[in-house]
């Protein structure tokens, strides 16, 4: 990318620079650390020049957007042709709330629907399980039935919205209720737009909501996603996530290495099984964190999409561009939030969503000031959604395509976080993939070791976060925050039981047997779970037959 | 605090089987060895009924998902079970993490079950001390077997056949395990070993290359047999328990008397070793002339061995006096 | 004699999966000298207790992000109560909101600490408030 001879004549300028100009300048003012680094732990120089990036090629590192290897964008206009999703998680209580709350953020210009999961739906429980006991509607929506998905979406044209389900588990059993609404509103499935989680891998690595072991776990996932290539096509049967990896405390080189492991091990599943690859990639999305590190977030970023981008055509010879694509959904990293002075999140958000906006993100969510204190209110909900919107319409980052592209610290960060990552796959592979990686305890040690790390650093102050360990108050800020009613959960269980007796049980029984000797067989499950959603089996009852079969996962624990 | 009415009530509680007491008396004996030898004195001659089984193995071999399968068939069967799970001390920080009941916590509500998890507490090479005496806790209390676990790596784990009937190592393919067998000195300690994990495609190159290291093993009188097991299915539980069986009933042919006669002994050196030394020890701080010893030593006037002489020369010439 | 080790038992109820802030403390705990028991996730009110009593620790820590305190913690003091467990330090973390925490401080949980605490307050808390038993 730059002349040889230039390059040489600014390294005898820059090591002129620092044993001449800088000693001047830190004899008066010393500089703040003895070593600055990345949150990864990467160390970072006082500026950056072309010296840096000097073995760049412009067309095969970075390339122009919309065209391999995509580092820029995967769209060549990107949000000059249109802005990236808004897309805000909500979900509580009853289906009846939440069914009001989307109509609220459609309304207030949300573009997209994220359904958030109760604990107990989200671990295949019904609401009257004991498990479920004072958990019912807290953290998401409770979905117990057919009849819940019903009420959920109850005036929603499934053929207009696209809609995000944040589930992992119970993800066939939550898509088959999906699929029969949208059966009911007479829409053509394939029409159906949205997205589920889907991603089993990072919950045996850090997310930790799991029903059975890690092979039939990653064989119901792939179930979904053979069944969406061949039926679904607007659907994305999966989103790989590297969020929850970076909550439960790893760093951004780790969250980007896990998470590309993970899509490198799905693949290679779904090949398996006898698709092609341009069968079903096309459809993959990835989920990320944007933490507090803005340039390092921005860097992993690109790094991802490059790093996709090139394992899909070199390693699995991917022939459809849009294979190599990594379509992204970002979520503002959630453990950046604080308890203390709860409105400095709304400045933490907007920087982190402001790194996944010139990182290049489809799609965002951005959490609310409230977050670290309870589920979202109103007003913080609308100040996120507001934050993204002020980014997108005011701001003019949205008008230029990768406006960081060719700044010599983001482009050598970007290198940096690709080889750094690089190493940790190659260590995965060597252990013999990430399956294996789980079950020796080695992904979850490392997770553990960077959230000890970064907690110590926390501790002793060489880490400040402003209102925690500095510049905090004794004040105390009122913040309204949501309660969830306790009726929910008796109102929930009422409507249950009515489901109960009102469905032809008989029907129920025959189907559930059928699911069962079906999973022993090993056959693609959806089909059978979708005869059993519209029977009203509930979910429970689905994920008691599969536990039957499959057993239970019992954690392995590391700290 | 335990007083002399306490501690009856605790034995007491102890041989009715009830799990406070058994919880407490552990406790106690971790920490107070006085209480500990009360206790153990009054609950000694109902011990000697339970089956101790010793499972060890390195860290994700699989041991806590198997030992969880074996006790739910042994409590298929009837019987009560207690297991003591052992984990290292940090030799750095003095605390340490009790991580295995986790897999087991099923069975925590299992009245016939009782779980216990003890730190090693660098007892200087191997099981502590507080670990048997835990182990006739349970057996007084009248569990029908004890599993005791530890993680394979070394003293620990060798230090268990002192106090198991039947040894069971568990290893899984593919963690280069034979190796560290080997280098552990587990291959001699193990009655029976298990191949876990054996739906791996590697399991049938792990039982030959195990069973191959076996015949080298020569001494033994029983042969230790090599059993494939899937902890998550609970694949190969009956064939391993019917191997335990078949181990116990080679004991009570004529080993297990041999066994206990060397442990009654064993025990009752280590006793006479700990009382004399804990004496002598305690003897010798009050002594005002060791510091100046400490400081021959010091400047290399003199060593640590011949002064030991000196000082123990002293102890029993002192005693010889007084006896006379 | 054998110094006397504080044991810990940290514990997650209910279907709440975050267990950064748990593990953390866990090892934490281990780091100051203590022996720590982790009972690992989704745990009932009796798993929790009956854990405590074959143990037999000095302190419980409960770990909680879901909300669902208000049904879980009282269970778990009225099933201590019920056993006769009296000489255990009990505290609480995660989040818990300040409007609740005067309720679960009169039920016997000693003390919650909320997120953005750090780590030295909590191993100093456990040192200094575990019962000295025998």
């Amino acid at each position: 990318m730059f002349d040889k001879e230039k390059i040489n004549k600014i390294i005898e300028e820059r090591k002129r620079w620092e044993s001449t100009t800088v000693p001047k300048w830190i004899e008066n003012r010393p500089e703040r650390e003895k070593e600055f680094h990345t949150i990864s732990g990467i160390p970072v120089k006082r500026v950056y020049t072309p010296e840096d990036i000097k073995d760049m090629d412009y067309m095969r590192d970075l390339g122009f957007p919309g065209e391999y290897p995509f580092t820029r964008g995967i769209h060549a206009t990107m949000y000059r042709g249109r802005i990236w999703t808004m897309r805000q998680f909500s979900g509580f209580g009853t289906a009846e709330q939440t069914n009001q709350r989307f109509k609220y953020l459609l309304k207030e210009g949300e573009t997209g629907l994220s359904i958030a999961f109760d604990y107990p739906t989200i671990m295949g429980y019904d609401s009257d399980h004991p498990m479920a006991r004072g958990e019912v509607g807290r953290c998401g929506v409770a979905v117990s039935s057919l009849k819940d998905m019903e009420i959920l979406l109850d005036g929603i044209p499934l053929d207009k919205v696209t809609t995000s389900m944040t589930i992992n588990g119970p993800t066939a059993m939550i898509l088959a209720m999906y699929i029969a609404v949208g059966d009911k509103q007479g829409v053509p499935r394939e029409k159906l737009g949205g997205t589920v989680q889907n991603d089993m891998l990072k919950e045996f690595i850090a997310q930790k909501l799991v029903i059975f072991p890690p092979r039939p776990s990653v064989k119901l996932v792939c179930d979904v996603i053979e069944f969406c290539a061949k039926y679904m096509p607007k659907w994305n049967p999966i989103s790989i996530s590297g969020y929850h990896i970076r909550e439960a405390g790893a760093n951004a080189v780790q969250e980007l290495a896990f998470t590309i492991a993970d899509g490198i091990t799905y693949v290679e599943e779904m090949l398996k099984r006898g698709l092609k690859v341009d069968d079903f990639a096309p459809r993959l999305s990835f989920f990320f964190a944007s933490h507090n590190n803005f340039f390092e977030e921005i860097a992993k970023f690109r790094a991802a999409r490059r790093m996709w981008a090139k394992i899909m055509k070199e390693r699995f010879g991917a022939k459809n561009p849009r294979s190599m694509w990594m379509r992204m959904h970002v979520q503002t990293s959630g453990c950046t939030l604080t308890a203390q002075q709860p409105l400095n999140n709304i400045v933490r958000v907007t920087l982190q969503a402001l790194a996944a906006v010139l990182g290049g993100t489809q799609s965002l969510h951005t959490n609310s000031f409230d977050e670290a204190l309870c589920l979202p209110s109103e007003l913080a909900v609308r100040v996120a959604l507001r934050t993204q919107q002020i980014i997108a319409h005011e701001s003019g980052v949205a008008d230029v395509v990768d406006p960081l592209g060719g700044s010599y610290y983001v482009e050598w960060l970007t290198n940096e976080m690709e080889e750094r990552a690089w190493e940790y796959i190659h260590k995965i592979e060597d252990m013999g993939g990430v399956i294996e990686a789980i079950e020796k305890g080695w992904l979850q040690q490392e997770i553990a070791n960077s959230a000890y790390k970064y907690q110590r650093e926390i501790d002793t102050k060489r880490r400040i976060i402003v209102g925690v360990n500095e510049y905090t108050t004794e004040e105390h800020e009122e913040v309204p925050l949501l309660r969830i009613d306790p009726k929910v959960e008796e109102e929930q269980i009422a409507r249950l039981q009515r489901v109960r007796q009102e469905r032809d049980n008989r029907k129920v029984k025959q189907i559930l047997q059928k699911l069962h000797d079906e999973a022993e067989k090993g056959v693609n499950l959806m089909p059978t779970i979708i005869e059993a959603v519209k029977a009203y089996a509930t979910l429970g009852e689905i994920c008691d037959v599969l536990r039957e079969v499959y057993g239970v996962y019992k954690e392995m624990i590391i700290i | 605090m335990e007083g002399l009415a306490e501690i009856e009530k605790l034995i007491q509680g102890i041989l009715a089987g009830e799990k406070r007491s058994i919880a407490r008396a552990i406790t106690i004996i971790e920490n107070d060895g006085q209480k500990a030898q009360k206790i153990i004195s009054a609950i000694y001659p109902h011990t000697g009924k339970a089956y101790v089984i010793g499972i060890t193995g390195p860290a994700g071999s699989g041991k806590s998902t198997l030992i969880e399968k074996i006790v739910k068939k042994l409590r298929e069967n009837g019987k009560s079970v207690g297991i003591v799970a052992v984990d290292p001390t940090s030799p750095f920080t003095g605390g340490a993490f009790l991580g295995d009941r986790i897999r087991m916590q099923t069975l925590s509500l299992d009245k016939g079950v009782f779980i216990r998890s003890m730190a090693s507490r660098n007892s200087l090479g191997g099981l502590a001390k507080a670990t048997k005496d835990a182990i006739k806790v349970l057996d007084a209390a009248g569990k029908d077997y004890i599993i005791v676990e530890t993680v394979g790596a070394g003293q620990l784990e060798v230090d268990v056949v002192k106090v198991a009937h039947t040894v069971i190592v568990v290893l899984a393919p593919g963690f280069g395990d034979e190796i560290q067998a080997i280098k552990a000195g587990l291959m001699e300690i193990g009655d029976i070993f298990v191949i876990n994990k054996a739906d791996r495609e590697n399991a049938d190159r792990a039982v030959i290359d195990l069973l191959s290291a076996l015949e080298l093993n020569t001494e033994k009188k029983w042969k230790p047999q090599v059993i494939k097991t899937v902890a998550l299915t609970g694949e190969g539980i009956d064939d391993l328990l019917k191997a335990v069986e078949e181990h116990r009933k080679y004991l009570e042919a004529g080993e297990l008397e041999k066994k206990r006669r060397k442990r009654a002994e064993a025990e009752l050196l280590e006793a006479i070793s700990q009382r004399l030394k804990d004496t002598i020890i305690a003897e010798l701080k009050k002594d005002k002339t060791l510091e100046s010893f400490i400081e021959k030593i010091m400047n290399r006037e003199s060593d640590p061995y011949t002064v030991a002489d000196i000082l123990l020369q002293e102890k029993i010439k002192g005693k010889k006096e007084r006896n006379d | 004699m054998a110094e006397r080790k504080i044991r810990v038992l940290i514990a997650k109820p209910g279907l709440d999966s975050h267990d950064r802030g748990a593990k953390i403390v866990a090892r934490a705990l281990r780091d100051a000298g203590m022996e720590v028991i982790y009972t690992g996730l989704r745990q009932t009110p009796e798993q929790i207790v009956e854990t405590a009593i074959q143990e037999d620790v000095d302190v419980i820590g409960l770990s909680i992000l879901s909300g669902a305190h208000m049904t879980l913690f009282p269970r778990i003091m009225q099933l201590l109560k019920e056993k006769g467990i009296k000489d255990v330090l009990v505290f609480a973390g995660g989040i818990i909101p300040d409007e609740d925490v005067p309720k679960l401080k009169e039920i016997g949980i000693k003390e919650i600490f909320g997120p953005g605490t750090p780590t030295d307050v909590i191993v100093k808390f456990v040192k200094e408030n575990a019962p000295k038993r025998a």
